[in-house]
């Protein structure tokens, strides 16, 4: 589901170079404690390639002005190195238009953005919003607050035993007052990749707005907003190897048109009076204030790193790193994954038996390697699987099978510390 | 390897696996919750004063090996101390994992509490050695509230 990847030679033929991708990537040639640096803690934030430090770098040295606002060089010449990255996005997401495409800080803003904006115009008293039970806290939170102030009610669509949203649970919670729902395309916490197609379109009988939370999906695979056919969608650019503090907000035309603004301020007006103030234009009518310009030129260069690579071949070989880290850490009878779902992403959360996460992440951490441990921002799931905490190693194209060896490796030594 | 020794001692080990005073008390004067959201680590310490004097303390709850320990090494010194003796402590304990512990005479006066000092080298361990101290000086003052050290 792609519109850029079909320039690139058939999946079977392309060989992926990891090698040669690492190279990209200065920050994964350093030593942490003395050791290489492992890093697996992907799904929190991912490293980024040499161009898009050096884009930083150059638009603050040659290129720094205010966008939309100025008549000289320098504006213009910075008004257009930022639209040019909305579209290389819309074209990279396969939006309609570039109008459907707004930069806000990340995936929890738009989240944000929607539930209160479409909320304030769409959800009222008696009303009903649906989530997941695998949910981000960035996709909860923002829903509960706009449920209590507008007196509707949130549901929870059950996960398994697996990680896997039970579709046929989540299809009966969809009824007249349901007025939005919201999910990830990919669980942070578990991996699991969800039916986000047949999801959409179970909402869609039923005339209901779907947000996808693409916060987890974009660093693995290539989305299609119109093979989707979700309504919102959202993500954030320091997860797929581009700068932190800027992401997207994708939204179709017609619903972003309908929505009242988020904020207020410059940009996302035409014409202010004390009177009577006329809103901008999508998208700048969500683009209150001066932007993230630097970020959002970063990005791009992000942007352009990913229209280079093989994505067919990047989802092979993550699909076989993947598949060799949970051979391997289930070999080891203390481990215990929790997410098994048979669709997942690159991502594995284990406990190991006897030991608090906290501690798993500080051993290995000795040894150069980076896990994330605690409740990912998913506390809900953390109570379903009954574990307070779990260690989370979540890969990216750059990592090796030598990594997840030397993460099995760490994982001995905490048992040989714990006994 | 060494400074991951220091962290994990024996005695860290030992009180992990085995904790002291790890138990609900039915009679307690006062009862505080400690809750480390970052990492779940969760902790109520339990206490009955008389007069001045801590009577009795014990613990219930889970976490990581050092906030585990550190809880059970805790009601293991505080129990039958003054409050006065007791705020010391805290203060030494304090003083210790955040590295500003003094000269060598000052960690051999802490007694079992110096097997806490790897965890400076460790400023994200830091929260979990402390929870529980917290925690009992809440108690001391009989604050009720949930106390957190995020
Ligand atoms: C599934 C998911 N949703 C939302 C977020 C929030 O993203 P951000 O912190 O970039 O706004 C994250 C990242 O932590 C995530 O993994």
């Amino acid at each position: 589901m792609s519109i850029a990847t079909d320039i690139a030679t058939p999946a079977v033929a392309s060989k992926f170079d990891v090698a040669r991708i690492r190279k990209d990537f200065p920050i994964l040639h350093t030593k942490v404690h003395g050791k290489p640096l492992v890093y697996l803690d992907n799904a929190a934030t991912s490293q980024k390639p040499q161009s898009v430090i050096d884009a930083l770098a150059r638009y603050y040295k040659e290129q720094n002005s205010n966008v939309h606002r100025g008549v000289h060089f320098l504006s213009g010449f910075a008004t257009e190195a930022y639209e040019e990255t909305r579209k290389k996005i819309t074209r990279y997401i396969n939006a309609a238009s570039e109008r459907e495409v707004i930069f806000v800080r990340g995936t929890t803003e738009g989240v944000n953005l929607v539930a209160q904006s479409f909320g304030k115009k769409f959800i009222g008293k008696g009303d009903e919003a649906v989530i997941s039970a695998l949910e981000h806290h960035s996709n909860i939170v923002p829903w509960q607050m706009v449920c209590d102030e507008r007196g509707a009610t949130l549901r929870v669509a059950p996960i398994n035993d697996d990680g896997e949203i039970i579709v046929e649970e989540y299809a009966k919670l969809l009824n007249a007052k349901t007025k939005i729902v919201a999910f990830a395309h990919v669980s942070n916490a578990l991996g699991t990749v969800n039916p986000v197609k047949e999801m959409i379109a179970l909402a869609h009988d039923h005339g209901i707005p779907v947000l996808i939370d693409g916060a987890q999906a974009l660093p693995h695979m290539r989305v299609d907003m119109q093979d989707l056919d979700c309504d919102f969608y959202t993500f954030s650019s320091h997860k797929m190897f581009g700068p932190t503090g800027v992401g997207v907000l994708y939204g179709k035309e017609k619903l972003l048109n309908a929505m009242p603004p988020y904020q207020g301020g410059g940009d996302m007006i035409r014409s202010v009076t004390f009177e009577k103030t006329t809103y901008n234009d999508l998208p700048y009518k969500f683009e209150a204030g001066t932007p993230n310009i630097a970020d959002v030129v970063g990005f791009g260069a992000a942007i352009d790193y990913l229209n280079n690579l093989d994505f067919p071949a990047i989802e092979s070989y993550e699909h076989d790193l993947l598949a060799y880290a949970t051979e391997v850490l289930t070999s080891n009878k203390r481990v215990r994954i929790i997410g098994t779902s048979k669709h997942k992403a690159g991502v594995i959360s284990f406990v190991v038996d006897g030991v608090h996460a906290h501690d798993v992440g500080t051993i290995v951490d000795s040894e150069g390697i980076a896990v994330r441990t605690g409740h990912h921002c998913a506390m809900p799931v953390m109570e379903r699987f009954k574990v307070a905490a779990t260690a989370r190693a979540s890969f990216a194209f750059y990592n090796t099978k030598e990594e997840v060896d030397a993460l099995a490796r760490g994982i001995n030594k905490v048992i040989e510390v714990f006994g | 390897m060494s400074e991951l020794k220091t962290l994990y001692q024996e005695m860290i080990l030992d009180h992990n696996k085995n904790p002291r005073n790890f138990r609900a008390m039915e009679d307690a004067d006062r009862s505080v919750e400690g809750y480390n959201p970052l990492c779940g680590d969760h902790y109520t310490v339990y206490m009955k004063m008389d007069g001045e004097m801590v009577k009795d303390i014990s613990f219930t709850g889970a976490g990581c090996a050092i906030s585990k320990a550190s809880a059970s090494v805790m009601s293991a010194m505080v129990k039958g101390k003054t409050r006065a003796q007791a705020e010391k402590l805290f203060e030494q304990f304090h003083q210790l994992v955040t590295g500003e512990v003094g000269g060598e005479n000052h960690i051999e006066e802490l007694g079992k509490l110096a097997a806490f000092s790897g965890v400076s080298e460790f400023p994200a361990r830091v929260k979990c050695a402390i929870l529980a101290w917290h925690t009992m000086k809440s108690a001391l003052e009989a604050k009720a509230e949930t106390v957190t050290t995020e």
